[in-house]
């Protein structure tokens, strides 16, 4: 890696201080963002870490609505937010040991990897993103691979979840990374199904609205038998054609709702 | 009840305990005071030629003591390829020149062109980013068929053509083969690709060169199977320097798999930069340099095909195989996927008729040579898959079919020029019966059914060659070098022993297991015995740890020595008891006169060695050390039969691996637990090669899955809880401990079977599926469910 400076600010104001300097780049977990410095592929100034910062991490319940700090760790989401068994589930089975201890929820977000598991839980939950200075509905955060509304130096301080009455996430790997090759998240609320699904196409995490009315109309997993989405838009690569992820994304979703 | 002791007891590493608690010694541990660092700039292009290279800012950066570039190796000899291979015309192979730093043109995605050396890593890798390159790029030759196309790019302007060589084997068999294919009764085809390895050992790659101003000594210390085949490699052909002036050390090794026999570039640029500059360069490879700098393994295309007569006997069987060489001829590279494949096309068969034809490639691609099993997975995946196919075509029971055709005499002569000296085909296919519960699989399949899955049973059989030898018929095949095994048993005067063998362990468990033969001879404690490796200072001039040789050749060495040393402490014994030679005999650690109650403890010899007061001076020197070199007179053949049963989800097409059963006869065990270890690892491998593992290139010749990211190796929820057994032992007829090799047998063995277990599974649902390409990814198995 390039050399860089080094801040630990203690508190959400603080850190939002640092972000200020040029080419100053956030650091949660840093996950992504070290193998990415090690490669050299970024050359931030500065690294303002925000594992520091005690107001953003923790896991808090309460009238139906799972709260979580932007800066807690998915193995801390996997043991504590069992209000919300689903999601604690995904949280739990996100990377190894190693990733789930150092990787945080906000970080993930705020990436927004087209292959990554949480970006399919707050879109299917129609989560709240709460930053250092606004709310953004999930609907309107998600903007594209590794794109968010998020603006230049803004933080995601954390993320509420409303819990839905039953949810499932069905994740199926890529053998190489584990990342989610294809991953469907099914919520169902009163107001409705919500059904997101990413690592399949190339404009990021998406709702399959169609499925979403058919599961409205009749949960059940055979409600799904006559739909089909369009592969054009998929991702193709080595490890799966546009039509296999296409298919995958119906399997997984049938699944996600036979298991709720 | 097993034994605690000596041959046949399963101790535990002795070596485990450094290597789990953080104190092993590798080479990225070794940092010699004032030492400087590399970092080499790697063509980021499969094919370009040099224009020019401007280092001059690169030269003014922080730390930066010097920059090569090719131009510092003219004069400079080549990376030596160290076998020769003799086309079907009696023609040698077309041998390009390898540089240690690209010359005029770069060749591959990875190939070094200049050589940073700097105070730091990190100063060094700056000082990289600044060199100014000026490269044309040239249409990439990735593909092997467009290679071999008239008027295709050349890799190598000075060569003819991408051909390197064009193999028949055995040539004048080839009318005999054509004719019994015409009168075949039935003939079974496959075309199938053996795909393309990144070994990727734990450790990557790391040299350490350093030289003596005073003695003028250079030291090279490195990731190496075999310290002096690359001292050999480097001083007699690439650097200039004689054998006495350079010592090469592998210390402590973290896996090897193949790719670290060979003499790679960046050894003899450590060796030479560390003269140059007058101070030690160390080089470590990152991850994503291993991906494009070591030698990959595999990557055949072969067309196969096997004649059946009317009884089902199989009658001949001829192939064709293009083998990717890639950019450079890496040390080994040709003899893979001719003497090491072609040779073991028989298999465990009596077909009288077999002609091999291989044509080896270059491709703008990194090099290709030995990768666990070289040559041997790719003979048993064809052949086995082939026979499975026959089968299914045939209607027959695959078992069946194979076992009418197993050879069951011994010796065996092949149509293949081998002779195979021992083995028992229907034991370890009985065994495997047993071990695997054929019976029991039509429920286990109803089982899985009932769960939506498509449950397959997949076996086949192997017959792998270990320790090739003897080196006058090697040489005679193109080797161009010796294939014998070393050892020094040297006694010490209170009676511990210390034996310095030119066998190299990097994770095989040398030593622990090489002290429990020498323990088993004379009658003493195991610990008593030190090995010592990887170090030419220390050792006899040895070949290294490859082809699961170690044992069967090097343990062989060892054997030699130490009756050499029991014959010598025999006659101090005779003297000490005043008793003849003859009658003198050794048990438990005690020499005895026969017949009668006089004994002397083996220490007691020991120390009358080297402390000659009562000593017979006249007749035998002092001291207690000896030296064998053990040639073998042949390979030694263990073989064994494999079954695999695996789930596919219909729906996503991803194949779990529910059983794998392993019925090997290796001959004689030294340390069971171990020999299970090993095929336990050589299973993964095997396994991930079907299922998981598979170096893509595009059109361009980027390899497009250089990281964990897209490389997918196999990981502990890959595979399942093996069943092996190797209790159907044939001692190995010509060594003296009827040992065979077990190292590579594991991946040699499991990928026809993972692959026929998952045609079974897909043919059992009805699915007109005859064959798929490794490695069956989920997506694969689904493109092929879905035409």
């Amino acid at each position: 890696m390039y050399n860089f400076e080094f801040e630990k600010p203690a508190t959400v104001a603080d850190a939002v201080a640092a972000l200020g300097a040029e080419e100053a780049q956030a650091l949660g977990g840093g996950q992504t963002l070290i193998p990415t410095l090690k490669q050299r592929l970024a050359s931030p100034t500065k690294l303002v870490s925000l594992t520091g910062i005690a107001e953003m991490r923790g896991v808090s319940a309460a009238g139906g609505v799972v709260t979580i700090g932007g800066g807690t760790t998915h193995a801390t989401v996997a043991a504590q937010a069992g209000a919300y068994p689903a999601l604690a589930a995904l949280a739990g089975n996100i990377g190894d040991p190693a990733v789930r201890n150092r990787g945080t929820i906000g970080g993930s977000l705020a990436n927004n990897d087209p292959s990554a598991c949480y970006p399919a839980a707050a879109l299917a939950s129609g989560a709240t993103i709460v930053t250092n200075t606004r709310e953004i509905a999930a609907d309107d955060y998600f903007q594209g691979m590794f794109t968010t509304a998020l603006d230049e130096g803004e933080i995601i301080t954390g993320v509420r979840f409303p819990v839905p009455e039953a949810a499932n996430y069905q994740k199926f790997e890529q053998p190489a990374s584990r990342f989610a090759l294809v991953g469907v998240f099914v919520a169902k609320y009163g107001a409705g199904v919500r059904v997101a699904v990413t690592g399949a196409s190339e404009e990021g995490v998406f709702r399959w609205s169609e499925a979403e009315q058919a599961l409205d109309h009749d949960f059940r997993s055979d409600a799904l038998m006559d739909l089909d989405i369009n592969p054009d838009n998929m991702i193709g690569d080595m490890h799966g054609s546009k039509a296999y992820r296409a298919h995958l994304v119906k399997v997984l979703t049938k699944r996600a709702v036979a298991a709720m | 009840m097993p034994k605690d002791h000596g041959i046949g007891a399963s101790p535990k590493r002795r070596e485990d305990i450094r290597f789990l608690s953080g104190t092993g010694n590798y080479t990225d541990d070794i940092n010699l005071r004032g030492q400087a660092y590399v970092h080499f700039l790697r063509s980021d292009v499969a094919h370009g030629k040099i224009n020019g290279i401007n280092t001059e800012a690169a030269a003014g950066m922080p730390g930066v003591l010097r920059i090569f570039t090719g131009a510092d190796f003219e004069g400079v000899g080549s990376i030596p390829c160290g076998w020769q291979i003799t086309d079907k015309h009696g023609q040698p192979m077309q041998e390009p020149a390898h540089p240690v730093l690209a010359q005029g043109k770069v060749r591959h995605v990875g190939d070094p062109i200049a050589a940073v050396v700097a105070e730091s890593a990190a100063q060094a890798r700056d000082a990289a980013e600044a060199i100014e390159l000026d490269i044309e790029e040239l249409p990439a030759v990735v593909n092997m068929k467009a290679a071999l196309e008239e008027g295709a790019t050349k890799v190598h302007d000075d060569l003819t053509s991408n051909l390197c060589y064009d193999w028949g084997f055995v040539e004048e068999n080839k009318p005999a083969v054509e004719e019994a294919f015409q009168k075949a009764a039935h003939v079974t085809t496959l075309e199938l690709v053996n795909n393309r390895l990144v070994a990727n050992p734990m450790e990557p790659r790391v040299a350490v060169g350093d030289f003596n101003r005073a003695s003028g000594d250079s030291t090279l210390y490195t990731t190496s199977q075999n310290p002096h085949v690359i001292r050999l490699l480097m001083g007699a052909f690439v650097l200039g320097i004689p054998e006495h002036k350079l010592r090469v050390v592998a210390p402590d090794v973290g896996g090897g798999f193949g790719t670290k026999i060979f003499h790679y570039a960046e050894e003899a640029f450590c060796t030479f930069a560390a003269k140059a500059l007058n101070r030690p360069v160390k080089w470590t490879s990152s991850r994503s340099e291993a991906f494009i700098s070591d030698a990959h393994g595999r990557d055949h295309v072969t067309k196969i095909e096997l004649a059946l007569d009317s009884d089902n006997n199989f009658i001949a069987l001829r192939t064709d195989t293009m083998a990717n060489m890639g950019a450079y001829l890496s040390t080994f590279a040709p003899s893979v996927p001719t003497w090491l494949h072609g040779t073991l096309m028989a298999g465990n068969y009596k077909t009288p008729l077999i002609y091999v034809n291989v044509k080896a490639v270059f491709t703008n691609t990194v090099p290709v040579d030995a990768y666990r099993g070289a040559g041997r997975p790719e003979a048993t995946y064809q052949l086995e898959r082939v026979i499975d196919k026959a089968a299914r075509e045939l209607g027959v029971d695959p078992i069946a079919l194979r076992r009418q055709n197993f050879i069951t005499e011994f010796p065996y002569a092949t149509p293949v020029a081998v002779e195979y000296d021992t083995g028992d085909y229907h034991a370890t296919m009985d065994k495997l019966e047993e071990m695997a519960d054929f019976k029991g699989f039509a429920k286990r399949r109803e089982a899985s059914a009932a769960k939506g899955k498509l449950r397959g049973l997949g076996m086949n059989c192997y017959i792998e060659a270990c320790g090739i030898a003897p080196s006058n018929l090697v040489g005679q095949l193109g080797a161009r070098a010796g294939l014998y095994e070393s050892a020094t048993v040297r006694v010490n005067a209170t009676g511990g022993l210390v034996v310095m063998t030119g066998s190299h362990s990097h994770g095989q468990g040398h030593e622990t297991s090489f002290p429990q033969v020498i323990a088993e001879m004379i009658g003493i404690d195991e610990s008593m015995v030190e090995i010592v490796h990887g170090d030419t200072a220390r050792t006899p001039m040895g070949m290294g740890t490859y082809g699961s040789r170690s044992l069967a050749v090097g343990g062989s060495a060892m054997f030699r020595a130490t009756e050499k040393i029991i014959a010598k402490a025999k006659k101090i014994a005779a003297h000490l008891m005043e008793a003849a030679d003859a009658d003198i005999e050794l048990k438990d650690g005690a020499f005895s006169v026969a017949g009668t109650d006089k004994s002397v403890a083996w220490g007691d010899v020991c120390l009358a060695a080297y402390v000659p007061h009562n000593y017979p001076l006249e007749e035998i020197e002092p001291g207690l050390e000896e030296t064998a070199f053990y040639d073998p007179s042949n390979f030694t053949y263990p073989s064994g039969a494999y079954a695999c049963e695996v789930e596919v989800d219909p729906e996503t097409g991803k194949v779990t691996i529910e059983r794998f059963s392993a019925a090997d006869d290796f001959g004689n065990v030294v340390n069971p637990m171990i020999v299970e270890g090993q095929v336990h690892g050589g299973l993964a491998q095997g396994i991930g090669q079907a299922l998981l593992e598979g170096a893509v290139y595009d059109e361009n010749g980027q390899l497009l899955n250089a990281s964990y990211m897209d490389y997918a190796m196999p990981r502990a929820s890959d595979v399942p809880f093996y069943q092996v057994d190797h209790s159907c032992a044939t001692p190995c007829t010509h060594n003296p401990l009827g040992v065979k090799g077990c190292g590579e047998a594991g991946a040699i063995g499991s990928p026809p079977a993972v692959v026929n277990a998952v045609i079974d599974a897909l043919q059992s649902a009805g699915r007109d599926v005859t064959h798929i390409d490794m490695p069956l990814s989920p997506s694969r198995v689904w493109q092929a469910m879905h035409g």
